[in-house]
Formats: C-alpha cells, sequence, structure tokens
C-alpha cells in the first residue's frame, strides 16, 4: 500500500515541513512534522480531487491554478497558490538539490515599460461559423489543418500583409529592402505565416518573371531568417518552391539573355539554408530533397539547365551530398554532357553554351567534395600535429571559410553527422542504401579520368612547397570583415555567379594558395557581392572553374615541382593531406577534356601553355560579356576577378 | 405555488419514509406495495402476517434505542422552544402527549400491543438517525443545519471487531464467492465493493490504520474498474480526522448502498455467512447495505455492469415505479388561443416536440389528449402572449420546410467556432429559432451574439420612451435605440465562472449560472441583470429554462437542483436525493418533470408538483455532464465523462441501450426535431450521430423486463451510429438543431 500511494500522489516530506515551520519561525518535532506533513499531504490530494470538478465543468482538459483556487476557496481554505496563468509555468529541477521550482524570473519594470514594442491586446472573443459537413456527407475542407476562420486576422496584420506583399513584389527596390528587412525581424506575424507561404508558392505562376522569382527567393530568407517564426510544416511547402527555382526549366531561361543561372545558384544557396537551420521540423527532409535531385540529374531528358540546378542544389547540400548523388552518376552523365559539348554546330550553340555551365558547376562541386573529403581524413590528425605548415594553412584555410560557411555554425564533423543521420531517418529502403563510400584516392582518379587537370584540386604531402604564403593576419581579418559588410543582399539584379565569388581570396595576395570550399551560405553570396565591388568587371562567367589560378600563375615552380596530380594514400604515418589549388586554365581545360574524349585514361597536364593565349576562350563557358580584358590581370589572382 | 411550496418539505419528509424500508433494513422489501413478499428469514410468506412478525423481532431489539433518541431529540426541540415542531414530531411519530415525561412506560409498551406504533416510530428514528443528509427533515428544517452530524454517521463504526481478522473475513467471503455457481458468482460479487469499503472506512474509523492500509492493498486491485475513481479518493483516507467533511464517506455512510440479487443468491449467501458465523460481515450487511431481492433467474455479468457503478449501487426498483405523464401537452390552437390559455404556454420548443407524434404515430391523434400526458392544468402554466402565437405561427412555417432526417438523409452541420476564447468557454445556447447564441466565460461574462443579420439593439431609455407615440404599428420597432445595435453584446454581473446558460423560449431572458453561486436573470431587451437569484450559496452548475418559460431549475454543488419561477426570488422546489454535486438539469418539454445528472453518476427524474423523485436511472460510470429528453417525451439520453451516451424509457423506467463511440467526456446532446437523429459533441472534438429510431424500434419490453427492471443489451453501437465528424481542435460543448433540422455546433477553438 505505501509504495502504491507513494507511486500514486505526491508526497510532502517531513523535512520540508520543518524547513517551512523554520522560515516561518516555529520549531517542529519529528513526530508533529510527519503527522502535519500526512495530513498536508491529506488535504492537497482534497483539494486537488475537487479542483479537478472545476475543471471538468469549465470543458477544459488542462487544470489551473484557478481551478485549484476555486477549490480551497470553497473549502475555506485561504487561497494560496497565486495568480492564474494561462500558460504551463516551467517546472524547473536542480539535480543537485533535487529540488523542484518554479522559475519566477525578474522582470525589468523600467524596460518593460519604456519598451517601444508595445504588447498587443488580446485579439476579441468572437464567433465565426462554418459549414462542416454537408448533409451528413464530405468534408468542405481537409480536416486536421488549422481552420482558416482561427487565424482571422486583426485588421492590423491584415494591413500589414498588404503593405508587405506589395513592397516586396513591387517596384521600389528600396521599399522593398526594408520589407524584407521587417520580415526578417518582426515578431508577431506568425499569423500571416500561412499567407506568406501561399504567396511564395506562386512560384509557378511566374516562372517567366526572374525579377518576381528572386523577390520572391528574398521572401523566403526573411521567413527562414525570422527568429521568432516557427515554420512547422511550412518548411515542406518553401522547399518546394525553393526545388521549384532550382530545378524547373522556368519559362524565363527560353531567352538566353536571362540570368537565370542565378536564380538557380540562389535557389540552391536558400535551398541550403533552410535545410540546415530547419532540417529537423520535417523529418526526412532531406532525404527526399536527395531523391528529387537525382531524380532530374538522372533524367536525360530534362534540359541543361535542370541539371544545372541539381547540381548546385547538390553541391549546396554538402559535399556529402555530392559525393553520394552526384559521384556516383558521373560516369552516366557524363557521356550525355560530352555529347552536347561536342557538337559544335551553330545551332546547338546555345545548348552547348548551357552544357558548358553544367561542366563548370560540376567541376566545382566535385573539386569541393575532394577537398572536403580530403579535409575530413586529414582533420583528426590536426589536432596532434599542427605543426605541419601544410595542415596549418589547410586548417587555417579552413576556418577563414568557416564565417560563410553554412549557417548553422557547426564544426565540419557534426554537420555531416547531421546529415548521416539524416539518411538514416529516412534511409530504410532507399534505393541508395546499398553506396558505399568511395575511398579519395579512386574517388580522385576517377574524377581526374573526366577533368583530366581542369582539376584544380590537387594532393601533395605537403612540405617545401614554395607557393605557399602563409596569410597574414590582416589577410585573414580582411577575409572575414567582408561578410558582415555585405549581408543585405538585395541587389540581385547584379550578374555574378555565387559560386565562383566564393573563392574570396583576396586578389591583393595572389601568391596565396589558400582555397574556400564555396561554402554553401548566403552570407557567402554577399561576401562574393563585396568582392565583385571590388572588381569592375561585372563577369559572367561560370567562370570559377576557369578562375584563373594564381597558384599556378604564382607559382610556376608549384607546378614545375608538382607537374602531376600526386596523391599519397592517407595512411601513410602522421604526415596529412594538404591540397593546393592547381593553377588551371582554360586551355588546360580544354586539354583536360580532350584527352578524355579519346582515351579515359588520364593524361599528364601539357605544360604550362601561356594562358593568355586562351584567354579568348574563356566567355564559352558562361555568358558572354566583357570581361576578357580583365583577365590580364586576374591571372595573377587566385581570385577570380569579376 | 406558495401553498405548494409549503408542503414541500412534508411531502419530501414522506417520501423518504415510504422508501425507507419497514424491516431492519438487511432484507428490504416494498412492503408498501403489498406485492413483492417479503424474505425475513423465518417469517411466512403473507403480508399480513409478516408485519407484525418483523416487528416484533425487530423492535424487540431496536426500539428502545430508538425511541431514546426519538425522545432526546423531542427534548432538545423543547428546550429550543420550538413547541410546534415538538407537535409535528410527535404525532408523525405517534407518540402520546406525555410521552416525554412519560418515556419507561412508553418504551416497555412499545413491544407489546401496539404494534403500529412502535412499527413508524422505528421508522422515523431512522429517518433522523442515518438519512438525516438526504432529506430536509423537521428537525433539520428547524435547526438549520446544513450538514450532517459527522458523529452521528460516524458512530455505526464504532462497533469493532479484532482489526486483524478483517482481512480474513473478506478473504473467507471472496474464496466462499469464487467457489460458488457461475449463475450466483456475478451476483454476489457485487457485495465486494460496498463491503470491501465499509470494512476498510471502519478500519479507519477505529484507528487501524496500517491495518487499513494492508487491507487496501491486498484487495484493492479486486474492485470493478468502474470504482476506480471513488477508491482513489478513498485510498487517501487513512486518518480517523480525514473522514469528517470527507463527502464521498458521508456519503457511503449516509445511503445504503442497493445491491439487486435474485433470491436464490441471496439465500446463498446468506446461510454462508450464518453458518461461518462471520458476523463482522454479518453486521455491516445488514446496516449498510440494502439487497434487493427478486424472483427470478440471476442477472449475468453484462447486465449487471449495464446498471451499476454509480455511487450508492443501483437504483431500488420501487424508486422506478411511480407512474410518469410523460405525453406531451396538447397543441394549442392558435386561431383559438383562450380554448387551452392553461396549459399550452408560449413555448415553440413544446411544439416540436408535439408535432411529431402526431406526425408519426397517429395522424388523427392531433385533437385527443394523449394517455399519458399529464392534465393540461397539472402545474400551472404561463398565458400565451400575442407575441408568442405569432412566434408559433412562424415556426409552424418553419416546420414545413422541416427536412425528414434518417440514416439516409443525415443532416448537415455548421459550426459556430469561438475564437479568441483563451480556454474560457464554458457554456453555449442558442436560441430555439437559432437567431442568438450566447456563450458563458470563464471570466465571469456572458455574451450574446446575433446570428443573423439583425444586430442586437436596447430598448430605448425612459424617457426617450415617453415620448414614443404608443398607439403606432411599429411601436415595438420605435422603442429599440439604434445607436446601440450591434453584433454582440456582454453582460456583466457573476464574479466567477459561468458554469450554466440558457435562453428563456420567448428569446426575452437569458439565464445564467455562475460559481458565485448565482443565478442571474438577463434581459435582452435592456441587456441588464434584473434578478440575481441567490440560494445555492455553492457554484451552480447548469441551469435550463421550462420549455413553456417563467419556471426554471438550477442544480450545483450543493447537491440539490431547485425549482424557480422568474417572478420568485426563492426556490418553490428543492430536490434533494443526489449524493454529489447536481451537474446538468434539464425539463421535460411538457414542463411537469425535470431530470438532474450528477457526479453520484446517477440520473433523476423529478416531479415538478410534488417534488418526488420518480425514477433514478443508474448505469453510468463517471459523472453526468448533460442530458436530452426526446421529442417526444418518452425517452432520455444522458451522456457523461466515460464516454458513453445512454438512451433510458422513462416509462418503463428502464435502460435502452448504450451508445459507445466517443472516447472523451461527453458534454452535449440533442435529438433532431422529429427524434430521428441524436447527435452528440464531445471533448473528443467529434460530433457523432446516432440512429435514435432504430435504438428506440429495437425496444422490447416484455412483462419481465418491466417488473424486474433487467435489461438485455445488445452490443449494437456501432450499427446506430451513422457517423463521427471530425472538428477542427475545437471540443463541441453544444449541439442545436434549427427547426428545419439543420445542426449546429458550437465550441471553442483550442490550440
Amino acid at each position: 500500500m505505501a509504495d502504491r500511494e507513494e507511486r500514486r500522489f505526491a508526497e510532502i516530506s517531513r523535512e520540508s515541513v520543518k524547513f517551512m515551520a523554520e522560515s516561518s519561525g516555529v520549531e517542529l518535532g519529528d513526530d508533529v512534522a510527519a503527522l502535519l506533513a500526512e495530513d498536508v499531504c491529506y488535504r492537497l490530494r482534497e483539494a486537488t480531487q475537487s479542483s479537478s470538478q472545476f475543471m471538468r465543468h469549465a470543458k477544459r482538459r488542462k487544470l489551473t491554478v484557478e481551478d485549484f483556487n476555486r477549490a480551497l476557496h470553497w473549502s475555506n481554505v485561504e487561497v494560496v497558490s497565486g495568480y492564474g496563468a494561462q500558460d504551463a509555468l516551467p517546472f524547473r529541477s536542480v539535480k543537485e538539490g533535487e529540488l523542484f521550482f518554479v522559475e519566477d524570473r525578474d522582470v525589468n519594470l523600467v524596460e518593460l515599460a519604456l519598451a517601444t514594442n508595445i504588447p498587443k491586446a488580446c485579439a476579441e472573443t468572437m464567433v465565426r461559423v462554418n459549414v462542416s459537413y454537408l448533409d451528413g456527407k464530405g468534408n468542405l475542407e481537409p480536416q486536421g489543418t488549422v481552420p482558416t476562420a482561427v487565424q482571422s486576422l486583426s485588421d492590423d496584420l491584415l494591413k500589414y500583409y498588404q503593405q508587405i506583399t506589395r513592397a516586396i513584389l513591387g517596384e521600389d527596390p528600396h521599399l522593398m529592402k526594408v520589407a524584407l528587412l521587417d520580415l526578417q525581424s518582426n515578431s508577431k506575424i506568425a499569423a500571416l505565416l500561412p499567407y506568406f507561404v501561399y504567396v511564395i508558392s506562386g512560384v509557378k505562376s511566374v516562372s517567366h518573371d526572374l525579377e518576381q522569382l528572386n523577390r520572391l527567393l528574398h521572401m523566403v530568407k526573411s521567413l527562414v531568417q525570422n527568429p521568432y517564426l516557427y515554420l512547422g510544416s511550412y518548411v515542406r511547402s518553401l522547399v518546394s518552391s525553393v526545388m521549384y527555382c532550382i530545378l524547373e526549366p522556368l519559362a524565363a531561361s527560353i531567352n538566353p539573355l536571362n540570368d537565370h543561372w542565378t536564380l538557380r545558384d540562389y535557389a540552391a544557396l536558400l535551398l541550403s539554408h533552410i535545410f540546415w537551420t530547419h532540417g529537423d521540423l520535417v523529418s526526412g527532409l532531406y532525404h527526399q530533397i536527395l531523391l528529387s535531385l537525382q531524380k532530374v540529374l538522372s533524367d536525360p531528358v530534362r534540359p541543361l539547365c535542370s541539371h544545372y540546378g541539381a547540381v548546385v542544389g547538390l553541391h549546396a547540400l554538402g559535399w556529402k551530398a555530392v559525393e553520394r548523388v552526384l559521384f556516383p552518376h558521373l560516369p552516366a552523365y557524363w557521356a550525355n554532357l560530352q555529347a552536347v559539348l561536342d557538337d559544335y554546330s551553330v545551332s546547338n550553340a546555345q545548348v552547348k553554351a548551357d552544357g558548358h555551365k553544367v561542366y563548370g558547376a560540376i567541376l566545382v562541386a566535385v573539386e569541393r567534395l575532394l577537398k572536403m573529403k580530403a579535409l575530413s581524413l586529414s582533420q583528426p590528425a590536426e589536432g596532434t600535429s599542427s605543426a605541419h605548415p601544410g595542415s596549418g594553412v589547410g586548417a587555417m584555410g579552413y576556418r577563414v571559410s568557416s564565417p560563410g560557411l553554412s549557417p548553422p555554425p557547426e564544426p565540419l564533423s557534426e554537420a555531416t553527422l547531421g546529415i548521416a543521420s539524416h539518411l538514416q531517418a529516412g534511409g530504410a529502403g532507399c534505393p541508395w542504401e546499398e553506396w558505399t563510400p568511395v575511398p579519395l584516392p579512386a574517388m580522385y582518379k576517377e574524377l581526374y579520368s573526366f577533368f583530366g587537370d581542369s582539376l584544380a584540386v590537387r594532393f601533395s604531402t605537403g612540405p617545401g612547397l614554395g607557393g605557399y604564403s602563409p596569410c597574414t593576419p590582416s589577410q585573414l581579418s580582411h577575409a572575414r570583415k567582408e561578410p558582415p559588410g555585405s549581408s543585405s543582399n538585395s541587389d540581385t539584379t547584379r550578374k555574378m555567379p555565387q559560386l565562383t565569388a566564393n573563392l574570396n581570396i583576396s586578389p591583393r595576395h595572389d601568391g596565396s594558395p589558400r582555397t574556400d570550399p564555396a561554402p554553401p551560405s548566403l552570407a557567402a553570396t554577399g561576401s562574393a557581392r563585396s568582392l565583385t565591388r571590388s572588381s569592375t568587371s561585372s563577369s559572367v562567367q561560370r567562370s570559377r572553374s576557369s578562375s584563373s589560378r594564381a597558384g599556378q600563375r604564382s607559382a610556376g615552380m608549384t607546378r614545375d615541382v608538382f607537374p602531376k596530380p600526386r596523391f599519397t594514400a592517407p595512411q601513410t604515418g602522421p604526415t596529412v593531406f594538404t591540397f593546393l589549388i592547381g593553377g588551371r586554365q582554360m586551355g588546360r581545360r580544354c586539354q583536360g577534356r580532350r584527352p578524355f574524349q579519346t582515351t579515359f585514361a588520364p593524361t599528364p597536364p601539357l605544360p604550362a601553355i601561356p594562358p593568355r593565349a586562351y584567354a579568348h576562350k574563356l566567355p564559352v563557358i558562361g555568358r558572354v560579356g566583357k570581361p576578357v580584358r580583365r583577365w590580364a590581370c586576374s591571372h595573377y589572382s587566385l581570385h577570380l576577378p569579376l | 405555488m406558495a401553498a405548494v411550496q409549503g408542503g414541500l418539505v412534508d411531502a419530501d419528509n414522506e417520501k423518504d419514509i415510504k422508501t425507507e424500508p419497514p424491516s431492519d433494513g438487511w432484507v428490504n422489501n416494498n412492503a408498501n406495495d403489498g406485492k413483492v413478499l417479503s424474505a425475513s428469514p423465518g417469517s411466512s410468506a403473507t403480508a399480513g402476517s409478516n408485519k407484525p412478525a418483523a416487528a416484533t423481532t425487530a423492535t424487540a431489539a431496536g426500539t428502545p434505542e430508538d425511541q431514546q433518541t426519538l425522545l432526546a431529540v423531542l427534548q432538545f426541540l423543547r428546550k429550543n422552544n420550538l413547541s410546534e415542531s415538538v407537535e409535528i414530531l410527535r404525532r408523525e411519530a405517534g407518540l402520546p402527549e406525555n410521552s416525554l415525561e412519560a418515556k419507561a412506560g412508553d418504551s416497555s409498551g412499545t413491544g407489546g400491543a401496539d404494534t403500529d406504533a412502535g412499527d413508524s416510530s422505528s421508522l422515523l428514528s431512522r429517518v433522523t438517525v442515518s438519512s438525516s443528509a438526504r432529506a430536509p427533515s423537521p428537525k433539520k428544517a428547524t435547526a438549520g443545519e446544513d450538514q450532517p452530524d459527522v458523529n452521528v454517521v460516524l458512530s455505526a463504526y464504532s462497533q469493532q471487531g479484532d482489526p486483524a481478522l478483517y482481512d480474513v473475513y473478506y478473504s473467507g467471503l471472496k474464496k466462499f464467492i469464487e467457489t460458488v455457481l457461475d449463475c450466483h458468482r456475478a451476483e454476489l460479487s457485487q457485495v465486494f465493493y460496498p463491503l470491501f469499503v465499509h470494512m476498510y472506512l471502519e478500519l479507519v474509523y477505529n484507528n487501524h490504520e496500517s491495518e487499513a492500509k494492508a487491507f487496501f492493498a491486498k484487495f484493492s486491485g479486486d474492485q470493478e474498474c468502474y470504482y476506480e475513481d471513488d477508491l482513489r479518493i478513498l485510498s487517501s483516507l487513512s486518518k480517523k480526522e480525514h473522514m469528517r467533511g470527507n463527502e464521498t464517506l458521508l456519503d457511503f455512510r449516509t445511503s445504503k448502498f442497493v445491491l439487486r440479487i435474485s433470491r436464490d443468491s441471496y439465500q446463498l449467501l446468506k446461510r454462508h455467512l450464518q453458518e461461518r458465523q462471520n458476523n463482522q460481515i454479518w453486521n455491516i450487511i445488514q446496516e449498510h447495505l440494502y439487497i434487493d431481492i427478486f424472483d427470478g433467474i440471476p442477472r449475468s455479468k453484462s447486465q449487471i455492469d449495464a446498471m451499476s457503478g454509480s455511487l450508492a449501487g443501483e437504483g431500488r426498483r420501487e424508486a422506478n415505479k411511480t407512474k410518469v405523464y410523460y405525453g406531451l401537452l396538447k397543441e394549442p390552437e392558435i386561431e383559438l388561443p383562450l380554448d387551452d390559455e392553461d396549459e399550452e404556454a408560449e413555448n415553440e420548443e413544446g411544439k416540436p416536440k408535439k408535432k411529431k407524434p402526431k406526425k408519426d404515430s397517429m395522424g388523427s391523434k392531433s385533437k385527443k389528449q394523449d394517455p399519458n400526458a399529464p392534465s393540461q392544468t397539472r402545474i400551472p402554466l404561463p398565458e400565451l402572449k400575442d407575441s408568442d402565437k405569432l412566434d408559433k405561427i412562424m415556426y409552424m412555417k418553419e416546420a414545413t420546410k422541416k427536412i425528414r432526417l434518417g440514416p439516409d438523409n443525415l443532416p448537415s452541420i455548421c459550426f459556430y467556432t469561438f475564437l479568441n476564447a483563451y480556454q474560457g468557454l464554458t457554456a453555449v445556447d442558442f436560441t430555439d429559432d437559432s437567431s442568438l447564441i450566447a456563450g458563458g466565460f470563464a471570466d465571469s461574462t456572458v455574451r450574446v451574439w446575433s446570428i443573423t443579420p439583425k444586430k442586437l439593439r436596447k430598448v430605448k431609455s425612459a424617457a426617450d420612451l415617453n415620448v414614443i407615440d404608443k398607439e403606432s404599428d411599429d411601436v415595438l420597432e420605435r422603442i429599440m435605440d439604434e445607436k446601440t445595435a450591434s453584433e454582440s453584446k456582454i453582460l456583466y454581473g457573476h464574479s466567477g465562472p459561468v458554469y450554466g446558460i440558457s435562453f428563456s423560449p420567448d428569446r426575452n431572458y437569458l439565464l445564467s449560472s455562475s460559481e458565485d453561486g448565482t443565478v442571474r436573470l438577463w434581459s435582452l431587451l435592456t441587456f441588464t441583470c434584473l434578478v440575481g437569484y441567490k440560494g445555492h450559496n455553492y457554484p451552480v452548475w447548469d441551469t435550463h429554462f421550462s420549455p413553456h418559460g417563467y419556471y426554471f431549475v438550477s442544480g450545483g454543488h450543493d447537491r440539490v437542483a431547485r425549482l424557480w419561477a422568474t417572478d420568485h426570488y426563492q426556490p418553490l422546489r428543492i430536490f434533494s436525493g443526489h449524493l454529489a454535486d447536481v451537474t446538468c438539469t434539464r425539463f421535460h418539454p411538457n414542463s411537469n418533470y425535470l431530470a438532474t445528472g450528477s457526479s453520484d453518476r446517477t440520473i433523476r427524474l423529478w416531479d415538478v408538483l410534488n417534488g418526488n423523485s420518480v425514477r433514478i436511472f443508474t448505469g453510468h460510470k463517471g459523472p453526468i455532464h448533460t442530458l436530452a429528453f426526446s421529442p417526444n417525451g418518452k425517452f432520455l439520453a444522458s451522456g457523461a465523462t466515460d464516454g458513453r451516451v445512454l438512451l433510458w424509457d422513462i416509462g418503463h423506467g428502464l435502460m435502452i441501450t448504450e451508445l459507445k463511440g466517443h472516447t472523451d467526456t461527453i458534454y452535449s446532446l440533442k435529438f433532431s426535431r422529429d427524434g430521428e437523429i441524436l447527435a452528440s459533441g464531445s471533448m473528443d472534438n467529434t460530433v457523432r450521430l446516432w440512429d435514435a429510431t432504430k435504438a428506440f424500434d429495437d425496444l422490447e419490453t416484455d412483462d419481465f423486463t418491466a417488473a424486474t427492471g433487467h435489461i438485455h443489451l445488445q452490443d449494437n453501437s456501432q450499427e446506430l451510429l451513422l457517423g463521427t465528424y471530425m472538428t477542427k481542435s475545437t471540443p463541441v460543448i453544444h449541439l442545436h438543431f434549427t427547426r428545419r433540422n439543420l445542426l449546429l455546433a458550437a465550441g471553442a477553438y483550442n490550440p
């Protein structure tokens, strides 16, 4: 009985009674305290019992403080439980003392009184009617959704909604900026969320209008970044809208002058941002995204721009995604792409240009894959042997880039863990269950077989790299400073390839071999933009690939030292992998591809050809633009002048 | 009314005496009826010879003590100069004028010749001692005492056996019942629960705390699961001091737990206990149990389970014997309103109910009086006003457009969602013509909305009213103040959550009952409070207007239901008998009866005329929260926290069927206008529709069932369920059929 009762009821211990007595200055004997404790328990149960009656009659499921107070009141006991609150009070425990208490925070009255955001009054109680069932049949609305009538908007909210949508979709760019900023920080728009989501889902109807698409994406970004909004299941809807922008052959892309590539890049970044920050809200989201990307990628009927979207999408989701989806598909896909690229007919020119885009995107993706994979392998060692200059620089490079890394500021290892868990969560019976990671050397070899020397990543054993010039702190700080300065990216009209821009090495330090793993982040685009400002050319190259590898430039000797890609297996002792960007240029790339056309065996890169000679070929990839002139000076820089 | 009011106490008292068993308690036959034979051991079977025999055996032991008590009461009254009460009591008890002086002679004489006097006096003393909580006896009425004297109640426990043996006794009985024939086992198992409780309480009362706990731990698991709530309360009670003021305990002591057992089973039990000399259990059965013996086949487990579950066992059979005039009053002749001014009353609600029997059962009946209907003047009803007649005509017009519902033609449902109620909505009501909706809220307010485009307007101020041309045709329109037109009005006045709310049939008034102990009457013309009816002194859980207006009923935490008239500030009747809070109240369509549901898990039907309890329905396993009469007045539906709807035949006093399906408390029930569909709304966010016609048609009442009250429930809930309709996170707390049979549901969105 005793056991049973203890389990069933809250008990007040003798000690508690004693404490309470002491606090009011009374000394109690043990037996008295025991008796009192028992009696108090009984009275509590009695009061609880009768308080539940008040709850039932109020037709509630939740017992409130008021119910309890009423029960006490009617049993002629002074009300002791304080004031009622609608919400449950947080009940906290202190482990050490086995103490439980209700958190009672101090309220800074001054702050409260002087606060500018005056809390809104409760909405007026009202009655709304809707026909739920006609003739006892059929739901007019799906069951279980949020009732549309419930969130009936106050006039203020309605006005806000109208103003915001008008501003964002309207003409005035300044107004749009303000609206987006507010959307990002307003804490009271939860009720409007479904409406905004609905508006955003309108992407499908404006696919001819890049400008509008852009604005809608910005709206997504603002909503996602708003810390006060709980997106819940709306994440799915947002993701599908964003995916639409990434993958669909938008009507706007019919006109080659339309820069839908930028839109896709931006949408991809957005996607990864949503995933990293809100992916936990919808289980299996990551898995679903990967599946749909994979589907697009493996569908040869789809236009190249869709493929491009899939590639950048994968890239944005992180190197793991690339490894899992893109890499296994590469051999099959390559054949198709090759055919496109090899067709020199005039009629094919446009398609071919698109093909180059895809090529470039794939290249960037696999480069990052290689780098990150190598990094992930080398990272464990770093902790112990940071003395290694190469590794040190590598780590540095990584860290420098990290401010722009995907928004969840987790270290890489954790991020990958996150992915893995997502895969596990949604992975039951998934088609790539049998997927096994390809070891880095094999991967590198295979990739090299495709890209040849245009693969900018090189592996070496590190020491004695003449090309290394450790970054100076100022340089680092410079790199760090930039992103925050450019957080506003409302100016989307500027045409620049974000991915390219992520290689944000300061142009002044052309010797630096630091590379940035093109983090999939929004901030990165910002930094890119800031860089853009520094360069006059608004180059439209997808040219990250072509990015004039300053590393190569600066280091003719580097190339001499490492004339061929080389690779040492990670098993070789404490040596760690480092990587550097091998110089690469148009001509080389073309060559890199050419050998592949004929034979699939990797061929050693040809000796450096003066880049200038090939510079004019650059525009082939990406948009035809002015920047050719800029190349003259840009080939010193690892950084691509934009 | 006033005259009747005066007689109320007497009537109640009389009723109590009638229902009290004439012999010593452990065998209870309805001697007043004379139909059921006494089962007193060893007594002969004829009523004539039984009485003296029982009296002599019983009074030989009990009367002197009872006499003592009675005399003590008389002395007390005299000491307080309550001479009138003394007179009454003495007359009732049949004591001689000088009884107080001649104590000795009186007590000695009772046992011998004057058997009649002895019998009745022993009866009375029992009333005063053991059932003091049930009815306001003369003694209590004069002393103004509200609570039963706990000591008196508890003293019955003072006799004690060896605490260590309780365990043995109980397990002995348990073993016996387990070995008994299957057909008797279910019946005898009924004894377990009351025995267990009383034994536990005895142990606690006599300060054997540890034994009590051990006893509880050992045997509480054997009890039926529907007693779980009571057991929980019981288990928290482990000290004698706690027993004081514990209501559950008082209920147990003040009322006898009623068991229905077949004669065979009973004999078996009796023989066993006598053989074993198991006096402890024997005493408890004698003193605290009321065993209702019937001749016939023992009931099955499912039969027993269907009827048990209430706080004090099943209803006694004789409690459901009274004739109930469940028929409807005659339809008023609108063209010749003076003909039947008495009965017809203005209410529209009476009409739909009348319509149906006319149409369905027999078309020619319209002019005839329903044989089951009370006489039109049985209780005085208000006259029909002109406006009421207009309304009736309106109603009839509407009724012609009514949709005939049935299993193939289910009603459409409109849901009225209360938004931003913040869990504060506690009660809802619609007017009969579905023009207004009112909500009672936990913040003490009552809000009224118009659900037609017509806005709510107040009457102009007195000064403005003076200048109005009273002869004009549209005077009713002119008295309204356009400036006050709005969609909703808020009524302030209560000082606690509003738990019950009810519109008057003529839509001029609104009633609200609140935690503050009052019922308030509001005018819907001025939107002000007209009267506050005080009397309950404890939270008033529910209130309901009579379908003919004027009267209303309220029930509350003080365990009584009260009948009021709007123009009396004091109640006309107090219906007492429930052992726990009266949680819901409903008027019968003919206004002659009202039903109350209670936390003691029983439903009672009361006669408005004399205040008697005419039906006790047991079978729910949780507090009852809603009641609904069928439009033809024959049936009653009840819903409780156990998620079941039970249907009752009022005429026979029987359960018809149980409707299982809801998973949470049922807060609302309503029959369609023609009584074909029953709609139930629950906390589980669903509205369910049930085929009432089928349920009632399936009912087969043979003579045996009617006589014994045994029912054979088929488990056909699934066949009767016509549909389940989900709401959107909104508990359904009120349902209403419009005059055209559109179903309106209401509740507060609960995010």
